[in-house]
């Protein structure tokens, strides 16, 4: 009896909303053998993991903070996915908004005013836009693949971030380490509750922005044809090469403002690791969200609580902090997956037949 | 039914039934095809013709039913099964690869090593037994449709099939490539080759074969000698009713152009497009204008070109309603009152995954106000756009707003055609309006096209169908390698003088280009 995919007349709305859940289902089993192969409790395993966090005030603001960025980059990422436009490269985004929002405090250090943030959130979104401008601009001129351009910018970015700490924007007084001077007053972020900052609040508003831009807008209508059927998208008098610049520079745009608010917040000043890949991170974001903003929402908060998982992992279990790494790769793996299941449903062929021909009798 | 105990037919399908979920392709469908006979079978789009055949030749499995081939019970597990047994197919659509000669790629379909040489030789043997010229060595990439056809017909030549499946193969050729196919079928029969011979052309139907089956929703309603019955008949049987003629031919006095093309040029769109030259071409206020010309000789890059998906370097080259726009995009040629219908209805003219409601925005955002406001979409205005199409076309359909995906071929055509139309357009662009339709839609659309022209609209239709052609155009031109004859009115032209068109007779050379310089 053969296991068969066989395509659905109309994707299944049902399965679209189950897909992220069975995913995590199975990444939980998934989890659970990994555990049990390194000699550790599956199920006091995935309690430290996944559930441990969620029982303290502190850990669920962390949950929060983790989830800022990684929601300001997912919806910008999904709408980016939304329209076929490959941009992996938010990581590099959010590192040239960090650097660009916080050449204002390494350069003018006395200056002191609400403008002062402003000028950098200004200054951070800038940056991540101009950084995926590039990939943009050579898609829609040289048709160069996006996949690879945004990627390779990454570790340009970072690269020019590790150069510009250990030299040029290095804290005089920092006993030679590569970190700039600290930031202070309105050169970070105001707190909105405990060690929640007012990105929280961006994340927030841009994924209801761009839910609405999405579902009811012609803006947001014009990236779904595009993403869908680029040639309908054509005869609609749509420009693609315009939709892929809109993309880039929007979802750009997020990870450089998610960049700035992470550097004027939690971390504080420059330094060569200003991330724990949450440009990366925020692809499953986006597809654990269905591509919807508002998905992006939840999946944001799922995927920081892998953060908070694999460190507390690494110090009550005493894995190693890649853990939180293996979760994500496994997750992503099986959304993937389990999408198949949107247009196809599985069947099992009853007769098994053979290519003979019997004579009569 | 002409059964009778079964030994003296080739093959039996005996009560096939197959489903793809709730829906019953074939119905308890039986088909005799006696040795050396070309049999018809004989559908609308969706009658199950399609499933059927794909049964018989291995690559579907039935439900329930039993084959039977010389009178003994077979299973066909898959098309090499099928071909072992004796059963070839042309495909409507070809499998070949551009880049190979002809001989490669015959050899890559055979069984076995393979030797070129001895292969060209035989390929060279046979295409001369038949009449069916072919060089072994061509490439593909620089052959016509019909010669592809023939390689397809070769190909299974070769096997020495007994039985042959012939799946719509006149859809794509001129008329004198038909009836050249017409006398190699012939002959085969002749030569104890049974023919399955799937097409909704009943003339040809009537010309070639001996018996024919006829299918309505997955049942066989008859199965007839098409030789003692009338098109029309034949065609009553098949759609179940007397298919509408199209009428109101009285031709109004031609008005204004709303439509002219002055000397339109496109350079080709990689290897394998066409360039258009030189195309001129006024279509009138209350004429319906036709192009016709075999698949594949610049008409997508004609309709790009009309409809501004494709830009012009000459704003003049193109006028409507008296305003030049070539090198407007495709919204402000809309704007300013025309509609266009590519030939591909999922992915050009409507998006797969969208509802219908979303796909009335798609070509109407711009032209009608009440469609957006303020860069918002107009959800409940769409929704009665769709609905007031739907209702006016009698597209048929499964719950109240559909992915336009899960509606049939021909339903959807009607909304895409349907969906122009009930903007009342000055001037309308339709590429194969009726491809791939059956009879009762065809007609449907071939009635709207010819009402909106006499209406006062320009109509200008792209077809590869010559009878859609005679029935509803008032003036005909060809299209032959991206160069458009002459439109000539209908009633001055015959099927033969066409033919001539298709084959490129007004066709400018180069020789005499290069002797005027």
């Amino acid at each position: 009896m053969p296991l068969v995919l066989e395509k659905r007349a109309e994707r299944s709305t049902r399965m679209a909303l189950l897909s992220p859940v069975i995913a995590i289902a199975l990444t939980l089993i998934t989890g659970a053998v990994l555990f049990a192969i390194r000699g550790i409790d599956p199920l006091h395993g995935l309690y430290v993991y996944f559930v441990e966090p969620l029982t303290l005030m502190w850990s669920v603001e962390q949950l929060i903070v983790k989830a800022t960025p990684l929601v300001l980059i997912g919806v910008g990422l999904a709408v980016c996915y939304t329209a076929n436009v490959w941009n992996i490269g938010a990581e590099g985004q959010f590192t040239m908004g960090a650097i660009f929002g916080g050449m204002i405090p390494v350069l003018f250090p006395a200056w002191q005013s609400p403008l002062t943030l402003i000028t950098m959130l200004l200054f951070g979104i800038a940056g991540g836009m101009g950084w995926a401008a590039i990939p943009a601009w050579l898609k829609t001129r040289f048709n160069a693949n996006e996949i690879l351009t945004s990627l390779m910018l990454v570790y340009v970015a970072q690269l020019l971030l590790d150069w510009l700490v250990r030299g040029p924007w290095r804290d005089p007084q920092g006993f030679n380490f590569p970190k700039t001077i600290t930031f202070d007053g309105w050169q970070l972020l105001p707190m909105l509750s405990g060690s929640i900052h007012l990105g929280a609040l961006f994340a927030l508003v841009a994924a209801l922005i761009l839910a609405f831009v999405m579902a009811r807008m012609l803006k947001g209508f014009e990236i779904r044809v595009s993403g869908n059927a680029p040639r309908a998208g054509r005869f609609a008098g749509f420009s693609r090469p315009r939709t892929i610049m809109f993309c880039f520079l929007l979802s750009g745009g997020l990870a450089g403002l998610a960049g700035i608010t992470e550097v004027a917040s939690v971390v504080a000043q420059l330094q060569p690791q200003i991330s724990p890949g949450y440009g990366f991170t925020a692809i499953i974001v986006a597809f654990l969200g269905r591509l919807n903003p508002i998905g992006a929402i939840f999946a944001g908060l799922m995927l920081a609580l892998s953060y908070l998982g694999g460190e507390a992992a690494q110090v009550s279990l005493g894995l190693s902090d890649r853990i939180a790494k293996v979760f994500q790769g496994i997750l992503l793996f099986y959304i993937l997956a389990c999408d198949t299941l949107i247009l196809y449903r599985f069947r099992w062929l009853k007769t098994q037949v053979s290519a003979t021909v019997q004579p009569a009798e | 039914m002409t059964d009778n105990g079964g030994k003296n037919h080739l093959l039996e399908a005996l009560h096939i039934v197959k489903t793809f979920g709730s829906l019953r392709a074939n119905d308890d469908v039986s088909l005799f095809v006696r040795p050396s006979e070309i049999h018809a079978l004989l559908g609308e789009n969706g009658a199950g013709k399609s499933t059927l055949v794909k049964i018989i030749y291995g690559a579907l499995q039935p439900t329930a039913g039993e084959l039977r081939w010389h009178g003994a019970p077979v299973t066909i597990a898959s098309p090499a099964a099928a071909r072992k047994l004796g059963i070839g197919m042309v495909f409507q659509h070809f499998s070949l690869f551009e880049a190979l000669s002809v001989a490669e790629n015959i050899a890559l379909a055979l069984p076995g090593a393979f030797d070129i040489a001895a292969l060209s030789q035989k390929i060279s043997r046979i295409s001369k037994e038949y009449g069916l010229p072919l060089e072994p060595s061509a490439i593909v990439g620089d052959l016509s449709v019909g010669e592809r056809q023939r390689i397809e017909i070769i190909r299974c030549l070769l096997q020495e099939p007994k039985l042959l499946i012939m799946d719509e193969p006149t859809a794509v050729l001129t008329p004198q490539e038909a009836d050249q196919l017409f006398l190699v079928l012939e002959r085969l029969a002749k030569e104890g080759c049974s023919i399955l011979y799937i097409s909704h052309r009943l003339e040809e139907v009537k010309r070639l074969c001996q018996s024919a089956t006829i299918l309505r929703q997955g049942k066989v309603v008859a199965c007839v000698d098409p030789r003692q019955e009338t098109a029309a008949s034949l065609a009553r049987l098949m759609v179940g009713g007397d298919i509408h003629v199209v009428r109101a031919k009285a031709k109004s006095q031609s008005g204004k152009p709303r439509l002219v093309l002055d000397k339109v040029a496109l350079k080709q769109d990689g290897p394998f497009g066409v360039s258009l030259r030189d195309i001129s071409l006024a279509v009138a206020g209350g004429e319906v204008v036709a192009i016709a010309g075999v698949a594949g000789n610049g008409q997508s890059e004609l309709f790009d070109a009309i409809s501004g998906e494709k830009l012009l370097a000459r704003e003049e080259a193109l006028v409507i309603d008296g305003k030049p726009c070539g090198r407007r995009g495709i919204t402000e040629r809309r704007k300013m009152g025309a509609a266009f219908v590519p030939e591909e209805r999922l992915g050009h003219g409507a998006v797969p995954a969208f509802r219908l409601s979303e796909n009335v925005i798609l070509t109407r955002y711009a032209s009608d106000k009440n469609l957006t406001k303020s860069g918002t979409i107009g959800r409940d205005a769409a929704l009665g756009v769709s609905e007031r199409v739907i209702k006016s076309f009698d597209v048929r359909k499964g719950k109240p707003d559909p992915e336009a995906r899960a509606l049939s071929g021909g339903n959807l055509q009607k909304f895409v055609v349907g969906r122009e139309l009930d903007r009342n357009p000055a001037v309308l662009i339709v590429n194969q309006p009726t491809w791939g339709v059956d009879a009762g839609a065809a007609a449907t659309i071939r009635q709207a096209l010819v009402d909106l022209a006499r209406g006062g609209a320009a109509v200008l239709v792209i077809s590869q169908d010559l009878d859609e052609i005679f029935e509803i155009a008032d003036r005909i031109a060809v299209i032959s390698r991206g160069q458009l004859s002459e439109a000539y009115p209908a009633s001055d032209l015959t099927a033969e003088k066409i033919g001539l068109l298709m084959a490129g007779e007004h066709e400018v050379k180069e020789e005499r280009h290069a002797a005027r310089a």
